[in-house]
């Protein structure tokens, strides 16, 4: 399976558990494909396949977005709240904190779909969560 | 050697680190070469095993046959010895001296593949456990390079749309703010239906004790006589 195979069965899917799951390939880029939950447009899930794995990752914020006065603090939380959160872990990508979940490449559509939803909703939460150790909006990133 | 370090220190690099990496010496290539040679190894080393456990068996069925031959002859010259015939049980007893000795020799055969069989299990296992440590390595580089390149296309993503990445702030406000309207959406929907709807009237029929189906069962039935 790659990226366009799984872009082509959720969209045949059209809906999963209520939920619209929207694919959007990153144009120069087929080895990515953007997904995105819908009613969850601003947290995308961006997904690759290997040989044996489906890796699952989504941005939540830049390190620039940080609080650097709580930054341990903000770190050592996230390792607490890793193993509480279904399917999902905190990790970073190069200066982006995000959050993923990586799958057996013979999981079913259905179970892909699942993980994609868990994941934006552990998303949004985390982001909830977390936000007392981001900067505030005026300083933040946009 | 700790695979796990090399990959940290790559990705500290940046995506130039994380390419350097993957042509290197741990790179994909190599590991795929490496994994390629193990595994003939361990072809080789299935092989030897069959072999050694094929020659042990020969050698276990050639020694019970030569017990039993033994045990045959020394009966017979026994009986030899019963009829004082001391020339045969002479000739007996050193046909008995030679398959001892045959005895002997195959027993230290026997001794010998059953050492080789010891040691070609442990090497096959041993080469089956590398092989398996090979490919763990080879996907942990393989996702470092998915990872970069997810890591890529994020980025190109954000850059190539019109808006700059949305803070995490801004996207939770945005998002909570779309699930508070579709909240007021669907409660407005239920005070209009409360309101309004059919099923106020439904209830209230049933409320005064008059079903709505024989209700109008009797008017048509009052229509019916009307028209007579």
């Amino acid at each position: 399976m790659n990226t366009s195979d799984l872009a082509l069965r959720i969209t045949a899917m059209a809906s999963y558990e209520g939920q619209l799951l929207v694919c959007q390939p990153i144009p120069g880029v087929d080895e990515v494909l953007q997904i995105t939950v819908q009613d969850y447009e601003e947290l995308p899930a961006f997904v690759s396949i290997t040989d044996s794995q489906i890796l699952c990752i989504t941005n939540l914020f830049l390190e620039a977005e940080v609080n650097p006065s709580v930054r341990g603090l903000l770190l050592e939380e996230m390792l607490e709240l890793n193993i509480p959160m279904p399917l999902s872990s905190f990790a970073k990508l190069d200066d982006r904190f995000v959050i993923f979940g990586s799958m057996s490449i013979d999981s079913s559509i259905e179970n892909i779909c699942h993980e994609i939803i868990t994941l934006t909703e552990n998303a949004v939460e985390a982001i909830d969560t977390l936000q007392d150790y981001l900067l505030p909006l005026s300083n933040g990133g946009s | 050697m700790s695979l796990l370090k090399d990959i940290v220190e790559a990705v500290r690099g940046g995506a130039n680190g994380v390419a350097e990496f993957l042509s290197e010496k741990s790179g994909i290539q190599a590991l795929e070469i490496e994994i390629q040679t193990v595994a003939a190894d361990l072809l080789k080393a299935r092989e030897d095993l069959t072999e050694a456990i094929a020659k042990h068996m020969h050698s276990s069925r050639e020694i019970s046959v030569l017990k039993m031959d033994i045990k045959q002859r020394e009966q017979q010259a026994r009986q030899a010895l019963e009829q004082k015939d001391e020339a045969l049980a002479l000739q007996i007893a050193e046909s008995i001296a030679e398959l001892d000795a045959d005895l002997e020799e195959q027993e230290q055969v026997n001794t010998i593949f059953s050492g080789h069989v010891a040691r070609l299990r442990t090497l096959v296992s041993k080469t089956e456990r590398q092989v398996k440590d090979y490919e763990r390595q080879l996907e942990m580089v393989k996702t470092t390079e998915s990872i970069q390149k997810a890591s890529e296309a994020i980025s190109s993503n954000y850059a190539s749309s019109n808006s700059k990445m949305m803070s995490a702030r801004d996207s939770l406000e945005k998002i909570k703010q779309r699930q508070q309207r579709s909240l007021d959406i669907m409660e407005a929907e239920q005070e209009l239906l409360a309101a309004t709807g059919e099923k106020t009237l439904e209830e209230r029929l049933e409320q005064a004790g008059i079903p709505e189906s024989r209700a109008s069962a009797h008017a048509v039935l009052n229509r019916l006589k009307a028209d007579k």
